[in-house]
């Protein structure tokens, strides 16, 4: 698909637009419909978009592979870090209203969006690695 | 309302037929993806945006472009039946067993609805007892707005700390099965 010249300007046109709106997805989670998961989703295909695009090895070198390893790790590492954190505040496991902040609702809100922020974070790395790990051919 | 619940059923039954039937496993996987779309469809007419947000995101995206990624590594086409099969022999004893297993299971899953309160009923355990408690104390005790992110961040933080190293492991298991497959191939 590398020749068609549609596909690649409405890709590159698209390509901020679907990550703002992942970010947007993780950021209002907590108003409207959405959350870390979606969020995550949203932007490991916009990762997979650009390898269906432009080709594998150009997504590649825009999220490398030891980078998207260490991202795997890191999204689960922040929740439960958060998680053990609340209990060296004073709180139980995941318990946000303890965290260092104003009052219980800051800390509740805040906690929320960090936990939501290292849900979309895993799973953004997670569906990159799924994808061009099982995608046969470098480019297609 | 009762009409495009309708129209909707028989769109999904429509693509599943579709879906089995065709011999080109990517018109499958793509009819697959619309499927999804129309179950998110279902889900928004149901009230249930969060969950449709999530059948169109995974359902009908990544999941269609994960198979796509399979099928690279597959053969594209079905492999034809070798003898012309005679009416009588449609079925042969394997697939007249996977049939009747279908069948009933179907049956118990429908005789299971039979006990089950009417949609939408305000009498109903779930909506008379649990619902109104997380409606009305959601927002004061974890101030999200949005009932279904109380829910999965704060109430069930626990369970969707699982969920998510469960997504993890799986990554984990592809990269340390397909990365040495694919060193070991060189």
């Amino acid at each position: 698909m590398k020749d068609d010249v549609i596909l690649r300007t409405i890709t590159k046109f698209m390509l901020p637009f679907i990550q703002i709106f992942a970010f947007y997805t993780l950021a209002h989670g907590e108003i409207s419909p959405g959350g870390g998961f979606q969020a995550g989703v949203i932007f490991g295909a916009s990762f997979i978009l650009i390898a269906l695009v432009f080709g594998k090895n150009s997504a590649r070198s825009k999220m490398p592979r030891n980078i998207n390893d260490i991202l795997l790790s890191t999204g689960d590492f922040i929740y439960a870090f958060t998680g053990l954190f609340c209990i060296f505040a004073g709180g139980l496991f995941l318990e946000y209203g303890k965290l260092p902040f104003h009052s219980a609702k800051e800390g509740n809100h805040i906690g929320m969006i960090i936990i939501e922020l290292g849900v979309a974070i895993t799973v953004a790395a997670v569906m990159m690695t799924i994808f061009f790990e099982i995608a046969g051919k470098e480019d297609d | 309302m009762i009409a495009v619940d309708f129209l909707l059923l028989l769109l999904l039954v429509i693509i599943a037929v579709a879906a089995i039937s065709a011999k080109d496993i990517l018109t499958s996987i793509m009819l697959l993806g619309s499927y999804s779309l129309v179950i998110a469809m279902e889900w928004v007419l149901l009230n249930a945006v969060d969950v449709a947000f999530t059948e169109a995101a995974v359902g009908a995206g990544i999941s269609t472009i994960l198979m796509i990624a399979v099928l690279t590594r597959v053969p594209r086409f079905e492999k034809e039946p070798k003898e012309q099969k005679h009416f009588f022999n449609l079925f042969n004893h394997s697939e007249l067993l996977a049939l009747a297993t279908v069948v009933i299971t179907g049956a118990l899953l429908i005789s299971g609805t039979w006990d089950m309160p009417a949609f939408g009923d305000p009498n109903s355990p779930a909506n008379s007892y649990l619902s109104p408690e997380y409606i009305e104390r959601s927002y004061p005790q974890t101030g999200s707005h949005n009932i279904v992110t109380a829910v999965l961040a704060s109430y069930r933080g626990y369970d969707t700390l699982g969920e998510t190293t469960v997504v993890f492991t799986a990554a984990i298991c592809l990269i340390l099965l397909i990365r040495s497959y694919k060193k070991n191939e060189r």
